[in-house]
């Protein structure tokens, strides 16, 4: 009984194991994943499916977290993500997953603001605001650093990113860490400053399109089409032709904000419009060096799980070289099918 | 001929019976977690029974390594203080409002358009309103919880004040009693009763914005601890709370009926257990 029950949840809970041609990818709205909404309306993800021979279905998530719990469960083959949450959720939850497209990485989108003062070291003593345990939490712990701190010298308040505009305007508040556009809209407010801000620590906070490890080994075809989609997008989103600017406005208005508005987002975001771009970032020292910053933050907050016994405990493979144990690599930055789509190859 | 809307079933036998669904959703449960963790042993959306255990040692019995407290029961400590305060303060307004406008026409006439139009404002969607108001500490949670209980008890109230019947009142008055008096020995000691029980159907919706409150801004709390390790997927931890919550909800409905059934033992005259 237990075991013909084991075996039809299996089928219902876990991913096929059947050879299939249809795909799910998820994404979230943020600068550096819009694009996938324009991908997918405008048809250039079905074309390159159909070149590969399989189909892609894209899905918009409204909830960023949730987005990746879905794929961390196996209800998505690919989501987007950044590179903090890819090692905390997915790769510490044991889904052996890989960098498959290297977007953009934050260059003044995530920031921290206090109230009534422009020195960082002013911080001490108070509360800020800011939600616990993502990439913000994680700037804020860089930032101390560079004054000296730590965070036992400031109380952290968990706070929906939803409400923290409504939050920063009260009086109770006086230190928020959060991102764009949340971040440009409270910069905006009276008395209030950008004390620091992820262009300090260029590279760290990196978004990424994560796949699967085992179902890009097994269909290749999926990684192909999906890097061979984004990079077209990425040319025709660039530069400033009529083209780039529709498809800039109608990446404006998805996010809910206008062209300027999406624009002066794409000014703090560095994308990688190229492959070879992307490719300069992966495949150097920077990456490793930040993933070992990413994962000792992580363990420290006991994100990787009871079992880690250090902060090396999920192996992590760059081309620049494998971060902790490497019996155990759950999360691979793999250069291949981007350094396909630089050699004109898909 | 035996029909099945005749048929009974023991006492035992319906014990049992009550049994088997919750019986057959744990072995779902477990199979299905078993499966999971056969194709990833660090899966962690459906963990096993033994990591419940893990998580709920170091949650509970095991000081946290960052603050030294003992999370678990910090939680519940504040996430109680803070619907009991709620509910508490909800269940006293709703009694003042609800038997006053009930009894009283010239206070219902004042006051019940403006309890009418209240209880229809959704209490969520004004929660940045309450946070400038009143600040991000404990006073906005407890409120929102307050606001988002008390017009449903207050118009309960009032409702129930108004049934009774009206015999009652005027035999009263034939023997001499003013406006308090029948507030205070008539109508109050029939009402008791009915607001413990408009407070126990209340307690679901109070937990609702209590965890929704603590989900938004917080330090600790039951609902602030789901949300938080929500974020890396840890199922080991978030299902021993609802659990929790659960138990906690069923403990306090308990109590309330328990408090009822002690202190108005008048409400029982009919011999009809409620």
């Amino acid at each position: 009984m237990k075991r013909l029950l084991a075996l039809v949840l299996t089928m219902v809970l876990s991913p096929s194991v059947m050879a299939r041609d249809s795909f799910q990818i998820c994404w979230s709205i943020y600068v550096g994943w819009m694009p996938w909404a324009y991908a997918d309306q405008q048809g250039i993800v079905d074309k390159w499916a159909k070149k590969y021979g399989i189909e892609i279905d894209v899905v918009q998530i409204n909830d960023y977290v949730e987005s990746i719990n879905q794929y961390t469960a196996g209800q998505f083959d690919a989501c987007t993500m950044t590179n903090m949450d890819a090692l905390t959720i997915p790769a510490a939850g044991g889904v052996d997953s890989t960098a498959l497209i290297v977007g953009d990485y934050s260059n003044g989108n995530d920031g921290i603001v206090l109230k009534g003062t422009s020195n960082l070291a002013d911080i001490k003593g108070q509360s800020v605001n800011l939600v616990e345990l993502s990439v913000s939490h994680y700037l804020l712990a860089r930032a101390l650093e560079t004054v000296g701190m730590s965070e036992a010298d400031v109380q952290v308040v968990n706070t929906s990113d939803a409400d923290m505009v409504a939050v920063y305007s009260t009086d109770d508040v006086s230190a928020v860490v959060t991102w764009n556009p949340l971040l440009s809209e409270i910069a905006a407010m009276p008395d209030s400053h950008v004390v620091y801000d992820s262009a300090s620590t260029p590279g760290e906070i990196i978004d990424m399109l994560v796949i699967n490890t085992e179902t890009l080994a097994e269909y290749p075809a999926l990684g192909k089409a999906l890097v061979g989609a984004w990079y077209e997008t990425m040319a025709l989103m660039s530069g400033n032709d009529a083209a780039a600017v529709e498809a800039r406005t109608f990446l404006g208005e998805a996010s809910g904000t206008d062209l300027e508005g999406y624009e002066a987002q794409l000014a703090s975001t560095q994308m990688f419009y190229t492959p070879a771009e992307a490719l300069a970032l992966t495949e150097s020292k920077v990456v490793l060096e930040t993933m070992e910053k990413v994962a000792e933050f992580s363990f420290d907050h006991g994100l990787l799980g009871d079992g880690a016994p250090d902060a090396g405990f999920i192996g992590i493979e760059t081309p620049a070289g494998t971060f902790g144990s490497s019996a155990n690599v759950k999360l691979r930055f793999d250069p291949t099918y981007m350094k396909m789509a630089a050699e004109g190859q898909l | 001929m035996e029909r099945w809307i005749n048929k009974r079933p023991s006492r035992a036998v319906s014990g049992m019976l009550g049994l088997i669904p919750l019986i057959i959703l744990l072995l779902l449960y477990m199979a299905g977690s078993e499966a999971r963790l056969a194709e990833n042993p660090a899966d962690k959306l459906l963990p096993s029974f033994e990591q419940f255990s893990q998580a709920i040692e170091r949650m509970a019995f095991e000081p946290s390594k960052r603050t030294g407290e003992y999370l678990f029961w910090v939680d519940t400590q504040s996430s109680l203080i803070r619907l009991g305060l709620g509910v508490g303060i909800a269940s006293l307004l709703g009694l003042v409002v609800g038997v006053l406008t009930g009894a009283l026409p010239v206070v219902r006439a004042l006051f019940n358009p403006l309890l009418t139009v209240v209880s229809l404002i959704p209490p969520l969607a004004i929660l940045p309103i309450l946070f400038i108001v009143l600040g991000l500490g404990e006073l906005s949670k407890v409120v929102l919880i307050t606001i988002g209980v008390m017009p449903f008890i207050a118009r309960d109230i009032q409702r129930r004040t108004q049934e009774i019947p009206s015999e009652q009142i005027i035999k009263a008055q034939t023997l001499g009693a003013n406006t308090s008096q029948i507030l205070l020995r008539i109508i109050l000691p029939q009402i008791m009763p009915r607001l413990i029980d408009a407070t126990r159907l209340s307690l679901g919706a109070a937990w609702l914005f209590l965890i929704a409150a603590e989900a938004i801004v917080s330090t600790d709390g039951l609902g602030y601890r789901i949300f938080l390790v929500r974020r890396y997927l840890a199922m080991d931890v978030i299902l021993p709370y609802v659990a929790w919550i659960t138990l906690l909800a069923f403990l306090s409905d308990w109590v309330l009926a328990k408090i009822s059934y002690l202190c108005f033992p008048w409400d029982r005259l009919d011999g009809a257990e409620r």
